[in-house]
């Protein structure tokens, strides 16, 4: 279940995140470094941001603040930096206004603001820049050559043209190729191949040789084509790669928890906030209401009540007290705890969750993407077939080797995998935008190649195929002043129930002094009498009649012996609308669908029984989820994952494919390939077409590249190739491949 | 064809220029959040004026 939870309007975010228990005091200020510039900096993770009201709630509610010189909230990274003059300790007041607004934050480490991601972005973008710059202009010499007869023009002129444009390109190619060559060079000395090795090969054989033709002035100089190759598939590399960044956040979020502190109780009995990360065994610890248990750790003192559904995914809140494990990552819903920890902050829960998605990201790393499988094929067969044309003119036709030469880089210069090198991320960028319009974010490219092709697809219950949180059911058979005095009680109260209430009912509401009973209820005084709300035994109902379903009681404590009985609400977790004609539509396209939850067995048994789910399991652990993947993987089958909890991120890091719902965590969606937006488990099926569709378009691209090639290879070979064939051939094959990607918009 | 010895410099310091302007938005962090520069035109740069009563 997501925490705040997420709304679409202006003025998201929930507001009973803040209590007033919350202690911020040193939880910050440690993470807030001094830079040059005389300013104290500190970045933070945003919870909840999910709009542009958000944007500006967050930033002038900082702006007000005097000493505050930038506050600056990054949306693609959910990142707030913050830039202020004087006391590091500031630090903790900034970030109780923005929880204020209803936004949990998380100190994040400074001192890697830019990310090697970033940096990377940044560097492919100005390549782009360049190549652009330089494609645009050497094509405007490049017309003149083609579109005039070397009678008009005169060879001083055309050697001219050829001079200005090499005196563009060759920079050009040193500053713009480095992507390429890096990569390239990267790879041959692991011994293997990418597209990167033709390509640089390519490169600067045709430069080289385009260098030679003008300094002999010769007629045949391919500068125009070599720069708009590093042009096309520059942006080809970029789009790939922007759609990549998001991804790689997984693990470093998770630990952003960890980086937390706890307030741990020193010798003179006091208690002082100390790093998360250095907590050790037998240390106590005081945890606040609305704070998350920092450790595994036993319960020595208080009685509170804790919403494990981050770790476990049971929506019901569940009890704690004295000599009760507390697991970390879990919320401490209704008193204080004093606990004394139980395990170290690295062998806790947690820490256990992060090196299982760390093992599960390198397993998932092995997976190759369709591109690279196509340039293993496609690097040798290219080198042999120019290696060939040369021996074959210089050895067999008895040419000169300068002729010859150039005709072997014409065959490269065919052969450069533009069309391939755009056939995938083109289809990848439009399928993305496609599925963006449906309410559907797709993260990484490849997450179509590997969604295409799965078998079995596993289902977290809570959150994923429920809507999550509970709800009051049947709420047109209560009476509306019932309804009113229960919602302005429950409005009160952070608890799951009483939101569930307060959700229920859109009326003004009751004011009331509420005074809320740990564990039993809440209590209010109204026209002099008391009404309660809460567990039925807090309203006297003790020997009611049990139910499986969630439940609190409504009672008027003056009119109880006048025989009006305390009112019953029945809430519970309601499956998404369309779940079952979802699961049946997966299952008949061929996918086998489990439901593994960290819920009690019997409400799971109910779930998989009305969904027609047969095989599922109860009682989950994270590691047992990821062992069942494991198996289904020795199995050699494709495995997806739905899933939107903490106990579900380490599958959803190994899965094949990983979706999540929109009110997930944001640690399950950073770790999700796909994320959904809504109440409808539809934008699966929607993902799942366009998915196998986009795969149908990308072999047809490849298809396309081969049949150009198979047409034009002979063509360069046999020597006919010019500068004006090169420069038509290669940009229209890209645009038919461009052309055939648009075809995606079939999908409805 | 002596123009060319005008147009073509023209044509490239046209182009660097350019190339400038785009060097100088990348260097000053403008493509680092696309996503938030999407939705930050819908915020307003000032808070609404007082209501006037000229109508």
């Amino acid at each position: 279940m997501a925490e705040p939870a997420l709304s679409t309007g202006a003025g998201a975010g929930d507001p009973a995140v803040t209590t007033a228990n919350d202690d911020f005091t040193g939880r910050f200020s440690p993470f807030a470094q001094a830079q040059d510039d005389g300013l104290q900096h500190l970045a933070m993770a945003v919870e909840g941001v999910n709009c542009a009201a958000c944007i500006q709630k967050i930033e002038s509610a900082l702006a007000r603040e005097p000493e505050i010189r930038q506050a600056r909230v990054n949306f693609s990274t959910k990142r707030l930096n913050l830039a202020w003059q004087g006391d590091a300790a500031r630090a903790d007041s900034y970030a109780r206004i923005v929880t204020g607004l209803g936004y949990r934050v998380q100190p994040f480490e400074a001192a890697r603001a830019l990310s090697t991601a970033e940096q990377e972005s940044r560097f492919l973008l100005l390549c782009m820049a360049v190549a652009g710059f330089a494609s645009g202009n050497i094509m405007l010499l490049s017309f003149a050559l083609w579109s005039t007869s070397m009678a008009d023009m005169g060879v001083m002129t055309r050697d001219l043209m050829h001079w200005i444009s090499g005196l563009i390109a060759i920079p050009t190619v040193i500053f713009s190729g480095r992507p390429f060559f890096r990569s390239a060079l990267a790879v041959l000395k692991n011994g293997r191949t990418n597209m990167d090795v033709p390509i640089s090969v390519g490169v600067i054989l045709t430069t080289v040789m385009s260098l030679l033709q003008t300094l002999w002035k010769e007629e045949h100089a391919y500068f125009d084509s070599v720069v708009m190759l590093i042009f096309f598939l520059l942006i080809g590399r970029y789009l790939d790669h922007r759609a990549r960044a998001s991804a790689r956040s997984a693990a470093s979020d998770l630990l952003a928890l960890m980086a937390g502190t706890a307030n741990v109780q020193q010798e003179d009995g006091s208690f002082k906030p100390v790093p998360i990360r250095d907590l050790r065994e037998g240390m106590i610890i005081q945890v606040a209401m609305g704070e998350r248990i920092p450790a595994d750790a036993l319960v020595q003192q208080g009685r509170s009540s804790l919403d494990t559904s981050l770790v476990t995914g049971e929506s019901l809140p569940q009890p704690i007290g004295v000599g009760d494990m507390a697991l970390s990552g879990m919320l401490n819903l209704d008193a204080p705890l004093r606990l004394q920890v139980a395990r170290a902050a690295d062998n806790s829960l947690l820490a256990d969750i992060v090196r299982l998605m760390e093992k599960a990201e390198q397993a998932q790393s092995r997976y190759v993407r369709l591109a690279d499988k196509v340039a293993r094929l496609y690097t040798p067969v290219v080198h042999f077939l120019a290696l060939l044309t040369f021996l074959g003119w210089t050895l067999g036709a008895g040419m000169n080797w300068q002729p010859a030469l150039m005709i072997a880089v014409a065959v490269l210069i065919i052969t450069c995998p533009c069309a391939i090198g755009l056939a995938v991320p083109v289809v990848q960028v439009l399928a993305t935008s496609h599925l963006m319009k449906r309410g559907v974010m797709v993260k990484t490219g490849d997450a179509f190649e590997r969604l295409a092709t799965i078998d079995t697809l596993l289902c977290d219950k809570t959150g994923s195929l429920t809507l999550g949180h509970p709800e009051l059911l049947r709420a047109e058979s209560y009476a509306a002043d019932d309804l009113q005095l229960a919602a302005s009680l429950a409005a009160h109260s952070r608890h799951p129930l009483a939101k569930a209430m307060g959700r229920a009912y859109t009326g003004t509401l009751l004011p009331l002094e509420v005074t809320e009973h740990p564990g039993q209820g809440l209590s209010a005084q109204l026209n002099g009498q008391t009404v309660r709300l809460g567990s039925r035994s807090w309203c006297g109902q003790a020997d009611a009649p049990a139910s499986a379903e969630l439940e609190l009681w409504l009672a008027r404590d003056g009119l109880t012996r006048d025989g009006v009985t305390p009112v019953r609400f029945a809430l519970g977790d309601q499956l998404r609308p369309d779940a079952a004609e979802v699961v049946a539509a997966l299952r008949q396209r061929g996918i086998a669908i489990e439901l593994l939850s960290g819920d009690r067995a019997e409400v799971v048994a109910d779930v998989a029984a009305r969904l027609g789910i047969e095989k599922w399991q109860g009682g989950m652990k994270p590691a047992d989820k990821y062992a069942r993947l494991a198996e289904l993987h020795a199995q050699g089958r494709k495995v997806g994952m739905l899933g939107d909890g903490l106990n579900d991120a380490p599958v959803l890091a190994g899965a094949d494919v990983s979706i999540s719902p929109a009110t997930a965590i944001d640690m399950a969606q950073n770790a999700a390939d796909i994320v959904f937006m809504g109440d409808k488990l539809s934008p699966l099926l929607t993902a799942l077409a366009t998915a196998r569709m986009s795969q149908k378009l990308v072999w047809e691209n490849i298809m396309l590249s081969v049949i150009y090639n198979v047409v034009t290879v002979p063509l360069a070979m046999a020597g006919f190739v010019t500068p004006l064939v090169a420069a038509l051939a290669m940009s229209g094959s890209s645009i038919l491949v461009i052309a055939n990607s648009f075809r995606l918009k079939q999908v409805r | 064809m002596d123009i060319l010895i005008v147009l073509i410099p023209l044509a490239l310091v046209i182009g660097v220029l350019w190339l400038g302007v785009f060097v100088w938005s990348i260097k000053s962090n403008q493509y680092d959040d696309l996503e938030g520069a999407a939705r930050r035109i819908l915020i307003d740069d000032d808070p609404l004026p007082p209501p006037s009563n000229k109508h």
